[in-house]
């Protein structure tokens, strides 16, 4: 089985009569753009798109999701399974990117947790999409619907843009494309190789109250952990629901885009042998853990790797999830490396995680959420700058009268990504 | 000359010139200019940096009347003006080295300028310390004097001209307990990969994030029937004898105390009360029973629903005490405990 990408490098976006790309632009009708993205739902009220580019004195918040536009052009399914398109399995044949863009949905805050992307200053450097052009779409929704109406109301019509985009780029001949093949974890041995076997566990947030993903359209609380083949998160089998702290979040975008799978599949067959791909949920019962964790351990022997790689979501009460899952992975004597970022407070002196495993002795840290930045204004704010010291992250008194916002890192969307998409860490200094 | 640093150097009676142990009493006293290894010091310094006064204090003087001897030293120092402050060398002598990290946190934190020592990591100075005060690493005795001075004057330098540090490591001080936020030269996912193979091949390999030292338990299997168990009493609430005659701190507690209650049947608040400085003591001292339960265990001996109370209870201060020294304590309460046949201990908290 093999999926290839496409991908076709996006370099200008403009507003234009019809939506299509010619050479490296992407020229959107705004208003069917606008259209689309309503899909009909009558819990939005108004729909507003803007553009940002790499570099912009622009600041985008409260951001609820990023998502990058993809079209299925061979095999099977469609883009965000379960969601948009029917529910057939995806991750094979071709798929094209249109890369170097995205959708970011913005808009009335639901929750509070959630952030902020700044095109330029020293805020760009911390998130990965500040070096993308971002068509914004600003969605305000009925007065009086749930936090849960209103989450889903974005969460789709975000997903609308990002496939109507998408559609775009079927008959584009792609820059590059790269072809990534799936082998069953007993395909490696019959090779007679020597290469480790390297697995994947991947932890995504479900607790419930806006803290929630869904996996071809499922609520993943109600999953048992499983396994899917890593293409298909690439297809957009995983979506973020999530309006959780910005900084350790995985957007759709990130899952899309996911750089574990990345960086296993460009060592396969050099460094390792990558066997399979567990994704399992984070409720918030200890029942809910003990048995997750239990059943990813299970899932992880049955793969017989050497290694695992565990990649997670949240903090606090995800730590101990990501603690229980290294444990019994560790006891079944497969080797184990988190990724997590911390929480060691504004200076940085408490310890940084809500549990601690001794197992836990391969840790790769994305850096302290709570490390405080400076943000000074910017010329264009897409959504509204008032709710910056609401955030989770935001400093009470830390929005200037002039626009510049003292908060901690993490409002920042992407920035301590936990899939280990950026390049921050953390140290003892 | 305008932009040359003002340096006062802090030193104990010994490395002052004053005298030995004999003299470990000496109030806190001031001479303008370098004195002892602060002519080793101005020597590194050179043109960037004088020293203009040395402050200094024995070492049981300061570590006794602890409050009044870091105002006078405070209030000289104060009086040079300087830029920025320098203690030590104290390597690994504890009283001396307590008394350049309290000096050194009280300056930074009440004249806002920059403060540095230097001690070998095994002194209790770097534990009280390290996380307040840069501590540059040094030898565990003078010889190591002229490396520490150097690394000391550097660090020092940097910090009054408000240069950017580099890691612990570069610069020579010791790690602080403090986590910043630096860009890695590889996303996270790559390093991680990276350490995954190198931990699957038994390669060295160096996590990003050490767990905090937990020290787990597991619970040994209930005792059953306690009618004949010896039962023990530990509390960390620091409930002493009137007058603490232990001395135990009421915080970052370096002793615990072990009282023979044989015959006492009550603990009244006139012959009992707490040490412990990090809660409210009115109610601890009211009843010394709500924090330490002898009273209902003297019921319990009583009634014979436990065997007996052995004749001695523990305490200490849980107030900031580092796990090393609490670590210690139970080690060597223990060692009493099971050479006196104590099957049972309770151990109470605040």
């Amino acid at each position: 089985m093999f999926l290839e990408l496409g991908r076709i490098s996006i370099e200008e976006i403009e507003w234009g009569r019809k939506t299509s790309i010619e050479g490296k632009v992407l020229r959107i009708n705004r208003k069917e753009l606008i259209e689309k993205a309503r899909g009909g739902d009558p819990r939005i009220t108004a729909v507003q798109a803007e553009i940002t580019r790499p570099g912009e004195s622009a600041r985008i918040i409260p951001i609820k999701d990023v998502i990058e536009p993809r079209v299925k052009v061979e095999g099977n399914g469609g883009i965000f399974p379960g969601l948009i398109s029917g529910v057939e399995t995806v991750g094979s044949g071709r798929t094209h990117v249109l890369g170097g863009c995205s959708v970011v949905t913005a808009g009335q805050i639901v929750g509070f947790q959630e952030g902020m992307i700044d095109m330029s200053g020293p805020g760009a450097r911390y998130t990965s999409f500040s070096k993308l052009l971002n068509v914004v779409l600003v969605i305000e929704v009925k007065d009086g619907i749930s936090r849960h109406e209103h989450e889903e109301a974005i969460r789709l019509a975000g997903l609308r843009a990002a496939v109507y985009l998408g559609e775009a780029g079927r008959t584009v001949k792609p820059a590059e494309v790269d072809r990534y093949e799936v082998r069953g974890p007993f395909w490696s041995s019959a090779g007679g190789s020597d290469l480790p076997k390297v697995a994947y566990v991947c932890m995504l947030l479900s607790q419930g109250l806006l803290h929630d993903t869904y996996l071809y359209g499922r609520d993943v609380k109600t999953i048992l952990p499983t396994l899917i083949v890593p293409t298909e998160a690439m297809d957009g089998a995983i979506v973020s629901g999530n309006c959780v702290s910005a900084c350790d979040k995985n957007t759709t975008y990130h899952h899309q885009n996911n750089p574990i799978i990345e960086e296993l599949f460009r060592r396969e067959g050099v460094d390792l042998h990558f066997v399979g791909t567990v994704v399992t949920n984070t409720n918030v019962t200890l029942k809910d853990k003990q048995r997750s964790s239990d059943y990813t351990a299970k899932l992880v022997e049955l793969l017989g790797p050497d290694g695992v790689i565990i990649s997670k979501e949240g903090f606090g009460n995800p730590d101990a999830d990501v603690m229980m899952n290294c444990a019994k992975i560790e006891e079944k004597g497969i080797t184990t490396v988190l990724i997590t970022d911390e929480f060691a407070g504004i200076d940085g002196g408490s310890q940084s995680l809500a549990d601690t495993s001794p197992k836990a002795n391969a840790v790769v840290s994305t850096g302290n959420a709570n490390e405080p930045i400076s943000l000074p204004p910017m010329d264009r704010i897409i959504g509204d700058i008032r709710v910056a010291e609401k955030v989770a992250g935001g400093i009470s008194g830390g929005l200037s009268r002039d626009g510049g916002i003292t908060a901690e890192l993490q409002v920042i969307v992407g920035s301590t990504n936990e899939l280990g998409f950026e390049p921050l860490s953390s140290r003892e200094v | 000359m305008g932009n040359r640093l003002r340096v006062v150097h802090y030193l104990n009676q010994f490395f002052g010139q004053i005298g030995g142990e004999d003299k470990a009493d000496t109030e806190p006293l001031k001479r303008d200019g370098a004195v002892g290894p602060g002519v080793l010091f101005q020597g590194i310094f050179g043109q960037e940096a004088e020293i203009v006064g040395t402050v200094m204090c024995g070492d049981n003087y300061f570590n006794e009347r602890t409050e009044a001897a870091k105002e006078a030293v405070l209030a000289m120092i104060e009086g040079y003006r300087p830029d920025l402050l320098l203690a030590g060398p104290a390597f690994n002598a504890g009283r001396y080295g307590m008394a350049c990290g309290a000096i050194c946190e009280e300056v930074t934190g009440r004249l806002e300028i920059p403060a540095v020592t230097g001690m070998f990591p095994e002194n209790p100075g770097v534990e009280s310390y390290r996380k307040s005060v840069y501590i540059v690493e040094t030898k565990a005795s003078s010889v190591g004097m002229r490396d520490a001075a150097r690394k000391m004057a550097l660090l020092a330098v940097k910090l009054a001209r408000g240069e950017p540090l580099g890691f612990p490591e570069e610069e020579g001080y010791l790690p602080r307990g403090i986590r910043r936020n630096f860009f890695g030269s590889e996303r996270g996912a790559t390093r991680a990969v990276e350490m995954l193979l190198r931990k699957m091949k038994g390669d060295a390999f160096v996590t990003e994030y050490p767990m905090p030292a937990f020290d787990r338990v597991d619970p040994v299997p209930a005792i059953g029937n306690l009618g004949e168990v010896t039962l023990a009493l530990i509390t960390s609430g620091g409930i002493v004898p009137r007058g603490n005659p232990d001395h135990v701190e009421s915080s970052s507690a370096s002793k615990y105390g072990r009282y023979d209650i044989r015959g006492v049947e009550r603990l009244s608040p006139d012959s009992y009360e707490t040490a412990h400085g990090g809660y409210d003591p009115t109610y601890a001292n009211e009843d010394p029973h709500r924090v330490l339960p002898l009273d209902v265990v003297r019921d319990l001996e009583r009634e014979g629903a436990i065997g007996e109370l052995y004749p001695y209870y523990y305490a200490t201060v849980g107030n900031g005490t580092s796990v090393a020294k609490a670590r210690g304590f139970a080690q060597e309460i223990a060692k009493d405990l099971v050479r006196d046949g104590v099957k049972a201990v309770i151990i109470s908290s605040t």
